[in-house]
């Protein structure tokens, strides 16, 4: 049954990509700005203009266009880059480590803070520190992930610098890792030296991104925790002599959870989406600061490659929310 | 003191608000089957929930004393209160709809309590876990263990509870109207159960019920309750034969006849109830005067 579900989300997700891939073929060659132009000094005659528009096929319909550039993908072949000159497939997979580490690195914080706040608020509801956490948490919603990033970076980075504010890790450190997932590589190899300096540069962006997450979270986990805990056999569990922290997290969280992690699911992507700015902000070497790159200088097949990345990105962790939810509600397992 | 549970003179409150309590004192003998019943809102659950530990946060108890098994439950600290009723006492709750943890395997829902706070070993619990499914005539009670909640009917679920409860071995059990929710076929082979199961056991029973009928066929004893105030603590027999207060005596003739459908229905009468309120507000001026 499950794999027929997985195969089910699979052969959607390929559905989804190709419309993604048509809207943003379309988009990207309608709105203006030319990609040619960039590419040539001024003063550039109309013959040079229309050969670079031969050599990269602008000068056939959007169809043709777009049906030469799905033979490619078909094989494997996302084209080249118009500002690099180098195939789309090797930028973006070289960039894809860097923003994943991040992102998941925002999702921990903000799953392992969210859930702090839940439960702390949770134990103390009715007090003034439930009412301090639902202020935070208001406060900390009402403030975007960029502007965070310009705090954090004011504060820890200018008037308290303990943190690096620019790039994923100190240049000269380059050199020492083997595959792209530095974050991952430096703990597999125990490396403690490379995944401070690792830390120290990623930590500010995560943070950005993680905090009005975490609000999200804990708003909304202490909210269905509260509901739970006043369900029948959370009183039955306290009839057989059980503590309250006992039951909140044993009788109470994994039902309330459920709710929770459907919004994660979603928000996730939202923070995959805010990681373009935070990356840009942060001078940290992903996807996202590369597509303010493409879109900046109309690099047509790079965008188109990095929006299909993200786009996949996006159905494969919605597909896990689901995968997830399965497990923890026994309802679902033989539904 | 003889009574197992003991309840002496507990009056209790919504915080800032009305009394939902009114100096009530009950007792229940080792192995006694007491009925307590009321109108809905009368304070019958609260006293249920007052033994037991769990009266909700916006209620108070401004006075009285809960001896269970001979110490004052409200004297204890918390830690130690919620221990001492766990290890003493249990409770057949009213939904076994909405009573058993959907995410969690009915085995570990009913061995928990004599794992963790009685000290057992898995082993033993689990032994004894079979042991009870089987008295509740569970089929198969192995494969019940390892289901979820929502893999069992109703009646199925309120058999588990019912299990549950006798599973430590409690010496007062506290069952909040137990076949309320449940379909009218199944109400009575689980009435039924929890009387053999007690009287199996010698386990004291608070029953709590508006349902006179039920009271008749499993309870020795009675109180009726009328405005969080006992108007009525009688032996069963008597009670049915003669009862003493006029509410109790309405109360009863309320109760449908199956066998006489055409007597239709008696509502408690306004002037009983007109006196009734009236002794409840004498009672409180000479309280709050007192």
């Amino acid at each position: 049954m499950l794999a027929r579900r997985i195969l089910t989300r699979l052969l959607t997700t390929l559905v989804t990509l190709l419309g993604v891939s048509i809207v943003v073929f379309v988009v990207i060659r309608v709105v203006p700005g030319n990609p040619i132009a960039m590419m040539l000094p001024p003063g550039a005659t109309q013959a040079d203009i229309d050969r670079l528009n031969a050599l990269y096929g602008f000068d056939r319909s959007i169809l043709a266009q777009y049906f030469i550039w799905l033979g490619g993908v078909v094989q494997g072949d996302f084209g080249t880059s118009i500002q690099t000159r180098q195939p789309v497939l090797d930028l973006v997979l070289r960039r894809l480590p860097a923003t994943l580490e991040l992102a998941i690195m925002a999702l921990v914080i903000a799953v392992a803070l969210g859930g702090f706040l839940a439960l702390t608020g949770t134990r103390l509801r009715g007090t003034a520190t439930e009412g301090a956490i639902d202020v935070g948490n208001g406060m900390a919603l009402s403030i975007p992930d960029f502007l965070w990033g310009l705090v954090l970076i004011l504060l820890f980075g200018v008037l308290w610098p303990v943190f690096d504010i620019s790039g994923r890790v100190s240049p000269s450190l380059v050199p020492e890792f083997y595959t792209r997932f530095f974050l991952f590589e430096s703990v597999l190899r125990l490396r403690f030296d490379l995944w401070l300096d690792l830390v120290r540069h990623m930590l500010m962006p995560a943070l950005a991104l993680a905090i009005p997450l975490a609000a999200i979270i804990g708003q909304l986990l202490k909210q269905s925790l509260k509901e739970t805990m006043h369900l029948d056999y959370v009183t039955l569990a306290r009839t057989k002599g059980y503590g309250e922290n006992h039951v909140i997290v044993r009788e109470a969280l994994r039902n309330a959870v459920l709710p929770t992690l459907t919004l994660i699911g979603v928000q996730f992507t939202f923070l995959i989406g805010g990681t373009v700015i935070i990356e840009r902000l942060f001078s940290y070497e992903g996807l996202g600061n590369m597509a303010i790159d493409a879109v900046i200088n109309r690099d047509l097949p790079l965008i188109q490659g990095i929006v299909i990345v993200f786009a996949l990105l996006f159905t494969v962790i919605n597909l896990i929310v689901d995968l997830l939810y399965t497990v923890l509600n026994p309802r679902l397992r033989n539904a | 003191m003889s009574a197992f549970l003991s309840i002496r003179n507990l009056s209790a409150v919504l915080k800032g608000g009305p009394p939902l309590l009114r100096s009530v004192s009950l007792d229940v003998a080792a192995g006694e089957v007491r009925g307590l019943v009321g109108e809905s809102g009368a304070g019958k659950s609260m006293i249920g929930k007052a033994v037991l530990g769990i009266l909700p946060r916006a209620v108070e108890v401004v006075e009285g004393e809960i001896w269970l098994d001979g110490v004052d439950l409200l004297r204890l600290k918390p830690t130690e209160r919620r221990r001492r009723i766990g290890a003493t006492a249990a409770l057949i709750p009213q939904d076994p709809m909405t009573a058993l943890n959907p995410s969690r395997r009915i085995g570990p829902q009913i061995t928990d309590r004599l794992v963790d706070i009685l000290g057992w070993r898995r082993a033993a619990a689990d032994a004894r876990a079979l042991e009870l499914l089987e008295q509740v005539h569970i089929p198969d009670p192995a494969r019940v263990m390892r289901a979820y909640p929502h893999e069992l009917s109703g009646g199925m679920r309120q058999r588990v509870l019912i299990a549950s409860a006798f599973a430590a071995e409690p010496k007062l059990i506290v069952a909040d109207e137990p076949t309320t929710a449940l379909d009218v076929t199944v109400q009575k082979q689980i009435l039924r159960l929890i009387a053999q199961m007690q009287a199996r056991h010698g386990t004291a029973l608070l029953f709590v019920t508006h349902d006179l009928g039920v009271v008749s066929k499993i309870c020795g004893t009675l109180s009726v309750l009328y405005a969080g105030k006992v108007v009525e603590d009688a032996d069963v027999r008597d009670f049915f034969a003669a009862p003493a207060h006029p509410y109790s005596a309405a109360l009863l003739a309320a109760t449908p006849r199956y066998t006489d459908p055409k007597a239709g229905l008696n509502p408690v009468p306004a002037s009983v109830i007109k006196a009734v309120d009236a002794e409840i507000s004498a009672f409180d001026r000479g309280w709050r005067n007192g």
